[in-house]
């Protein structure tokens, strides 16, 4: 038997176990080394670039919030826009898309050829406003290179120059300027969103739970004005204050039980939707931020403070004889000599020496007393930006003279609402309600500013002012007892001293008499044509416009039925006032 | 004895394949997720946009001047100046 052999198997080399191991060592020490380099030494760097490639940080637009009328009407709404932007150069390099893109900016091709040749080295260049969606749709779809459009917000107006003053307008940036749109600014306002997303290489969202911050919308901010009660009050206003060839006009209605103001606008007025409108003098809210002498309008208030004091009665007699009054170095007089009279008769006729007789008797004190409770020396705190400060210096300044100015409306000085808030004072059976522009919030409760009888005495007084024996029986309106009080005031002129020729026809007053829902101020300032007496100029137009307000707030003539103005606000308790923001809209 | 010392790392194996095949389909998942509610982003960004110019061209159609013109011109209509209003209820 032969032994097979078997090759022995030779032992390999031990240096090449070592080599391979070796060799294994020195790439995974490689390998993990550039993974420590990777992971740990660059990482920072990597993830940044990384971040910067893929990563974006995309802003969510907050909504900024509507203003509405009380009954939900918009008066400002923001809607998108896009502005169209190009690249010059592209554009230049292809003049037939130029002229098609001219003609639908309703520009001429010259012109943007030369506007875009002299920004040719720029990379953008704006050529349109801010368009409607379908009409920056309609331009892209020309297909013209290099242009774009840029989507953003703009503000809108739908009411126009209506509610233009009151609702004021925004920048170009989307923050308040004027008016409500500014007072409101923190409400109004939403806060931007924000997300990061990882995008792929087309910029499809591949991942967006990185971080989120959801945008917040502002919230929408509902006023007390009709709108359809703030139309009829500016036209009527607009139509006077043309027919008189006046230099302007205010027009204020409220609800005189929670002093919601339903109306509220001034001539001149202006376009809001026109930036170009914006700086002129047609912006300005004459109503609270404008200032003037009360004149014979105070004088109910004077009356009504002479009663409350018991020092004089409804059937008291003045003697106004002869139609002149002097007091120191002044004389005060009456355009037409009234003889004795009574209260009634004073407010009817607007007996200047009357007034003046009450106010000497009354004395500073008592007088500026009466006007303080009706709340003529008080700002009205409406919120509106710009508004006027009251000037009604205190008694102890005031000498003989000014006492008995100061009883017929000369000598300090007052907005519009300031008398408004007053009447509404005497409306409202002697409680002043806080005058309101906009709704919610907690209700302040009303201060009272004389008594219930008095407020009734002086009201039935003033009816007598609204007949054929009084100075506003233009005010009248059929079906319903009006109370009001005419005012025709001389304005300061530029010299000093009065002005024989301007003046400020005025008219307050309140509807149904018996019970007043409504109360109103119509001025109409430096009226030209055909008389200027506050019953020829302002009552008309009150009339008007009070007719057409209290059918469409279905007050019936007792004023005992007013379904629109029931009242939402207690009268004297301050509650909180719950969920008064439904609507439709999100 | 040898195949229970084998069953383990194997079912540890298939365990791993399956769960990465559930990631891969997750993941899946998560992007057509993240497509749509991306669509549904734009979506509501277009409707909203809609309602906006929506409620402006009904304001502006409901314009107080326009209705009144209309209401004056068109259809010849006026205010009602001579009305009886009667009292309703007890």
């Amino acid at each position: 038997m032969t032994a097979v052999r078997h090759p022995v198997a030779e032992p390999v080399g031990s240096w090449r176990r070592s080599f391979v191991i070796g060799a294994m060592a020195i790439g995974a020490f490689i390998v993990f080394g550039r993974a420590f380099q990777l992971q740990v030494l660059e990482r920072d760097f990597l993830t940044r670039e990384g971040n910067k490639r893929h990563i974006r940080t995309m802003t969510i637009p907050a909504h900024r919030g509507a203003i509405l009328d009380r009954r939900g009407e918009p008066l400002a709404l923001s809607a998108p826009v896009e502005t169209i932007w190009v690249v010059p150069s592209a554009l230049l390099d292809s003049p037939p898309h130029l002229t098609a893109l001219a003609k639908m900016l309703d520009r001429r091709p010259s012109e943007l050829e030369r506007f875009l040749k002299a920004r040719a080295d720029r990379k953008f260049v704006y050529v349109s406003d801010p368009l409607s969606p379908a009409d920056a749709k309609r331009i892209l779809s020309l297909g013209a290179p290099g242009v774009f459009s840029e989507p953003s917000y703009a503000r809108y107006y739908p009411a126009g120059e209506i509610a233009g003053q009151l609702v004021g307008f925004t920048g170009r940036e989307g923050t308040g300027l004027e008016g409500i749109e500014k007072a409101q600014e923190t409400v109004l306002a939403g806060h931007d969103g924000e997300r990061r997303v990882i995008r792929d290489r087309t910029g499809r969202v591949v991942e967006d739970n990185l971080e989120f911050r959801a945008a917040q919308s502002g919230e929408d901010v509902r006023l007390t004005i009709d709108l359809r009660i703030q139309y009829l009050a500016y036209r009527e206003l607009k139509n006077a204050v043309a027919e008189h060839k006046a230099r302007g006009g205010v027009i204020v209605v409220a609800d005189s039980a929670t002093g919601d103001v339903l109306a509220i606008a001034a001539q001149p007025g202006f376009n809001p939707n026109n930036s170009g409108e914006r700086m002129s003098k047609g912006a300005r809210n004459r109503a609270i931020i404008d200032s003037f002498e009360p004149g014979s309008t105070v004088k109910p208030l004077l009356v009504a403070q002479a009663l409350e004091l018991g020092i004089f009665q409804p059937s008291s007699i003045i003697d106004t004889r002869p139609g002149t009054y002097k007091v120191g170095a002044l004389t005060v007089r009456d355009v037409h000599p009234q003889g004795i009279v009574d209260m009634t008769k004073l407010l009817s006729k607007s007996s200047n020496v009357g007034a003046a007789k009450i106010g000497m008797t009354l004395g500073p004190e008592a007088v500026w007393s009466g006007y303080q409770r009706f709340g003529l020396g008080e700002a009205m705190y409406t919120g509106f930006p710009g508004e006027v400060n009251p000037v009604l210096r205190h008694f102890t300044d005031w000498g003989q003279i000014a006492t008995a100015t100061a009883s017929y409306g000369y000598g300090f000085s007052l907005s519009a609402m300031h008398l408004l808030r007053a009447y509404a004072a005497l409306a409202n059976d002697g409680l002043m309600p806080q005058i309101k522009l906009v709704r919610g919030g907690l209700p302040m409760p009303p201060q009272r500013a004389v008594s219930a009888t008095t407020a009734r005495e002086v009201r039935r007084m003033l009816e007598q002012v609204v007949t054929p024996q009084g100075t506003a029986r233009r005010a009248a309106i059929s079906g319903y007892r009006v109370a009001g009080k005419t005012g025709t005031v001389r304005k300061v002129a530029d010299t000093g001293g009065y002005d024989g020729n301007r003046h400020q026809s005025l008219f307050v007053g309140m509807v149904p008499a018996e019970r007043p829902r409504l109360v109103g101020l119509v001025m109409i300032d430096e009226p030209g044509a055909e008389g200027y007496y506050g019953g020829l100029v302002a009552a008309p137009v009150f009339s008007r416009v009070m007719q057409d307000a209290a059918r469409l707030l279905q007050i019936s003539p007792e004023g005992t039925d007013a379904p629109e103005l029931a009242p939402a606000v207690p009268r004297t308790v301050a509650l909180p006032l719950g969920a008064n923001v439904a609507g439709p809209r999100s | 004895m040898k195949s229970g010392v084998l069953l383990l790392p194997l079912a540890l194996i298939v365990a791993v394949f399956v769960s990465a095949l559930a990631v891969v389909r997750t993941k899946h998942e998560n992007r057509a997720l993240v497509a749509e509610i991306e669509n549904l982003r734009q979506e509501h960004e277009r409707l909203e946009m809609e309602w906006a110019q929506l409620q402006l061209e009904e304001a502006t159609l409901a314009h107080n001047n326009r209705v009144d013109k209309i209401a004056r011109e068109q259809l010849g209509m006026t205010e009602p100046r001579d009305y009886v209003i009667v009292g309703s209820g007890p």
